[in-house]
C-alpha cells in the first residue's frame, strides 16, 4: 500500500512542528526519516499513524483519504522508541492482543490465534520467551516483540518512532540489520524515524532529511551522501570542516576557516570538508596548503583523528588512515600542512 | 606479591573508624529510637486501647446491648449508607477527573486541580454550611425545595451530599500521579492495534492503575465513614434519623454516657484498623508490582 502525506501542516502552540510537508512512500518501501530533534519527523510520523491530527492537510493511504479516520481503523502497525509493551501482561498476551480485540464477526478462533502468535514470535526468534513478562526481557528483546505486536495485526503500514533509540549500540548495529532482513521477506510497506544518519542510510530505500518542519531532500542513501541538496543535509550527514572559500573557473579555493557564526562577505563562499577528505602533508601539497600546527591524536578506532590548529588558532578536524599515520611519523606539536581533497560549496 | 599479616589492633582500628563514619553516636541512635517510640505510644496507641478498655468498662453484654441499641443501628446503617453512595461517585470523579488531566493538555488545567482540592483545603463545618446556605430553608434552593417537599438539610441526602463532596478529592489525588508517570504509550498502541477506547481502559489502563486506584478507594472510605465536622453541621442531629456514627458517639458522651460512647467509637476504631491493614496490604502489592516493572525498565540489554 501506499501512503501520501500532502501538505500536511502542525503547530503546537506557537511552535511550527510541519509546515505544508508532502511525502509519498510506495508500496512496499522502508523509508527513513532522518532529521535532527524538533524537526518534525515524529510528529509526521504519528499524523500517518493517525495517533495525531494535521491542522490542514491531508493523509491518504493507496489515494484513499484517511485523515479523519482514528487510528483504531487505520491498519497501522505503530512501533514506540519505549517499546510501550503491555507490563501487566506475558510476552503471548501483548503479541495476541491486536488479534483478540478484533470485532467478534472478524476474530480469528482461539487456534488460529495461537498458531499466528507463535508464528510471529518464531519470525522475531522469541518463541521462547512467549510466557515471559516485558520486564524480564532486554531491551533488544523487547523491541522485537513490539514489533511482533505490531505485525500481528497485518498492518498495511509499519510505522516505527525510533525503535533502536533506546538500546545501546551494539544491539542497534544487530537490530537494524535485522529489521533490514526482515522488511527483506514481508514487504510492508514501512517508514522508520531516527536521528542517527547512519542507520537511516545503512537500512533504508529511501531517505527523507528533514529539517525545522520541512523536508530538505528526499532520495537514495547514495543520493543524499554523495548529492547532498544544502549544506544542512551535507552538515547532518557527518563531520565537516567549514572554512571560506573562493569560486574561479568551477574551482574553490579555501583560506581559513569559519569559526563562531559564519558570515560569507565580499564574494566569500562557504566550502564544506568531511575531515576523512583532509590530505596532510610535511610539504606544501597543491591546491592551496595551509600550514597547521597538530593538537591532538586519537589513533583508537579504524581511522586516526587529527586536531590541528591554524595559526589564528582556529581547530580543523582531519581523519587518515594509519598507513598514512605510519608514514608521516605524525606528532603532536608538529608543524604540517593539510589541504581537502574534495569540498562542497553551497 | 608481598603478603602483610594482619594483627589484631590493625584489623579492630579500621573497622570502628569505618563504623563511625557510617553511624551517629549511640546515644543519638538510641534517644531518637526512644522518642520516635514515646511519640508513637503516647499518641497512637494509648488512646486506641483507651478507646476498647473503656468501650468494655461496663462488661461484654452492655457493651453488646450498646451497639444493638435502635439508635446506634440507624446511625451504624446512615454512616453505610453514605459511604456506599460517596466512595462509588468518588470512584467514579476521580477516575474521570485524573483521566483528564493526566492525558490532556488544555487552558485551566491548574485552576480546576485548585478546584478539585477545595475539600482538602477548605474546614469541613464551612462545608457544611455552604449546603445549608444552598439548601436550607433560608438557602438560595430553600423556597424551591420547600414547595416541592425535597428535604435535603437535616436529613440523609444533605449527610450525603457533605460526605460526597468531603472525600471527593482522595482518588484523584491518588491517580494522577500514578497515570503521569505510566504515561500514554501502552494507551496509544493498544489503539493503533485496534482496540476501542473502553476496551483499552479496561484492559490496559486499568490493570495498570488499579492498586492506586484501590488505594484512593481505602482512603476515601475511611474518610467518609469518619467524617464529623460537614455531617454535624447538616444532619441536625435527629437521633435514630440523622445521626452517623461519629455524631451518634458525640451525643452519647455529652449525655455522660460513657461505656456506650466508647461501644460505637470502637465500631469506629475497628474500621480505622481495618482501613490499616488493607492499605499495607495494597501498598505492598503496589510496590512488588512497580518494582517489577521498573526492573526492567532501567536495563537496555
Amino acid at each position: 500500500m501506499n501512503i501520501e502525506a500532502r501538505e500536511i501542516t502542525k503547530t503546537f502552540g506557537s511552535f511550527v512542528a510541519l509546515d505544508r510537508v508532502s511525502l509519498r512512500v510506495e508500496a512496499g518501501e522502508l523509508v527513513a526519516l532522518l532529521g535532527p530533534s524538533g524537526s518534525g519527523k515524529t510528529t509526521l510520523l504519528r499524523i500517518v499513524a493517525g495517533l495525531e491530527f494535521p491542522d490542514s492537510g491531508s493523509v491518504l493511504f493507496d489515494g484513499q483519504d484517511t485523515t479523519e479516520r482514528s487510528a483504531q481503523d487505520r491498519g497501522v502497525g505503530f512501533v514506540f522508541q519505549h517499546y510501550a509493551l503491555f507490563r501487566h501482561m506475558s510476552v503471548y498476551d501483548n503479541v495476541a492482543f491486536g488479534l483478540t480485540v478484533k470485532r467478534r464477526r472478524e476474530r480469528l478462533p482461539e487456534a488460529k490465534i495461537k498458531a499466528r502468535v507463535h508464528e510471529l514470535l518464531n519470525l522475531v526468534q522469541l518463541d521462547w520467551l512467549a510466557s515471559h513478562y516485558p520486564s524480564q526481557l532486554s531491551g533488544g528483546q523487547r523491541q522485537r516483540v513490539a514489533l511482533a505486536r505490531a505485525l500481528a495485526v497485518e498492518p498495511r503500514v509499519l510505522l516505527l518512532d525510533e525503535p533502536f533509540g533506546a538500546l545501546d549500540a551494539k544491539v542497534r548495529q544487530e537490530l537494524r540489520r535485522w529489521l533490514r532482513r526482515l522488511h527483506d521477506e514481508i514487504h510492508v510497506t514501512s517508514i522508520f524515524v531516527t536521528h542517527d544518519q547512519e542507520e537511516a542510510l545503512e537500512v533504508a530505500d529511501r531517505v527523507v532529511v528533514m529539517n525545522g518542519g520541512k523536508i530538505e531532500q528526499e532520495g537514495s542513501p547514495d543520493d543524499v551522501y554523495h548529492e547532498p541538496a544544502n549544506a544542512f543535509v551535507y552538515n547532518f550527514l557527518g563531520n565537516i570542516n567549514l572554512f571560506h572559500a573562493r569560486v574561479e573557473n568551477g574551482k574553490a579555493y579555501i583560506s581559513e576557516p569559519v569559526n563562531g557564526k559564519p558570515i560569507p562577505s565580499n564574494g566569500d563562499r562557504l566550502a564544506y570538508v568531511r575531515p576523512h577528505l583532509m590530505n596532510i602533508g610535511r610539504e606544501p601539497q597543491q591546491p592551496n596548503p595551509l600550514p597547521v600546527r597538530v593538537m591532538h591524536i586519537n589513533s583508537a578506532g579504524p581511522l586516526v583523528k587529527v586536531e590541528l590548529a591554524t595559526e589564528r588558532g582556529d581547530r580543523i578536524q582531519a581523519q587518515i588512515s594509519h598507513e598514512r599515520y605510519q608514514e608521516l611519523l605524525l606528532r603532536e606539536d608538529d608543524d604540517v600542512f593539510v589541504s581537502p581533497r574534495d569540498v562542497k560549496v553551497f | 606479591m608481598a603478603t602483610t599479616v594482619l594483627t589484631p589492633t590493625t584489623l579492630r582500628a579500621p573497622a570502628t573508624a569505618r563504623r563511625a563514619a557510617r553511624q551517629d553516636p549511640a546515644l543519638v541512635r538510641n534517644g531518637l529510637i526512644v522518642v520516635g517510640l514515646c511519640f508513637l505510644g503516647l499518641f497512637l496507641i494509648l488512646p486506641l486501647a483507651a478507646v476498647f478498655a473503656n468501650a468494655l468498662s461496663a462488661g461484654c453484654a452492655a457493651y453488646w446491648a450498646a451497639i444493638r441499641q435502635p439508635d446506634a443501628l440507624s446511625a451504624v446503617r446512615l454512616t453505610l449508607l453514605a459511604a456506599l453512595i460517596a466512595v462509588p461517585l468518588n470512584l467514579v470523579f476521580g477516575l474521570a477527573a485524573s483521566w483528564c488531566m493526566a492525558r490532556f493538555d488544555f487552558a485551566g488545567k491548574e485552576l480546576l486541580l485548585t478546584l478539585i482540592d477545595i475539600p482538602f483545603t477548605v474546614s469541613p463545618v464551612i462545608s457544611g454550611m455552604i449546603f445549608v446556605l444552598l439548601f436550607g430553608a433560608q438557602g438560595l434552593f430553600g423556597d424551591w425545595l420547600l414547595n416541592h417537599n425535597i428535604k435535603i438539610v437535616f436529613a440523609a441526602p444533605g449527610i450525603i451530599l457533605a460526605t460526597v463532596f468531603v472525600t471527593f478529592p482522595f482518588v484523584t489525588r491518588e491517580l494522577i500521579p500514578t497515570m503521569l508517570a505510566l504515561g500514554s504509550d501502552e494507551e496509544q498502541a493498544a489503539l493503533t492495534l485496534g482496540a476501542s477506547g473502553w476496551r483499552t481502559f479496561f484492559r490496559i489502563t486499568l490493570p495498570n492503575i488499579k492498586w492506586s486506584l484501590l488505594y484512593g478507594v481505602i482512603l476515601c472510605n475511611a474518610r467518609a465513614m469518619g467524617e464529623f465536622g460537614a455531617v454535624s453541621v447538616v444532619s441536625g442531629h435527629i437521633r435514630g434519623l440523622t445521626n452517623t456514627m461519629p455524631l451518634y458517639v458525640e451525643i452519647l458522651y455529652n449525655d455522660y454516657q460513657f461505656a456506650p460512647a466508647f461501644a460505637i467509637a470502637s465500631l469506629l476504631a475497628m474500621l480505622a484498623l481495618v482501613t490499616l491493614v488493607a492499605k499495607s496490604i495494597v501498598e505492598w502489592k503496589s510496590e512488588r508490582d512497580l518494582a517489577a516493572s521498573a526492573a526492567g525498565a532501567g536495563d537496555n540489554r
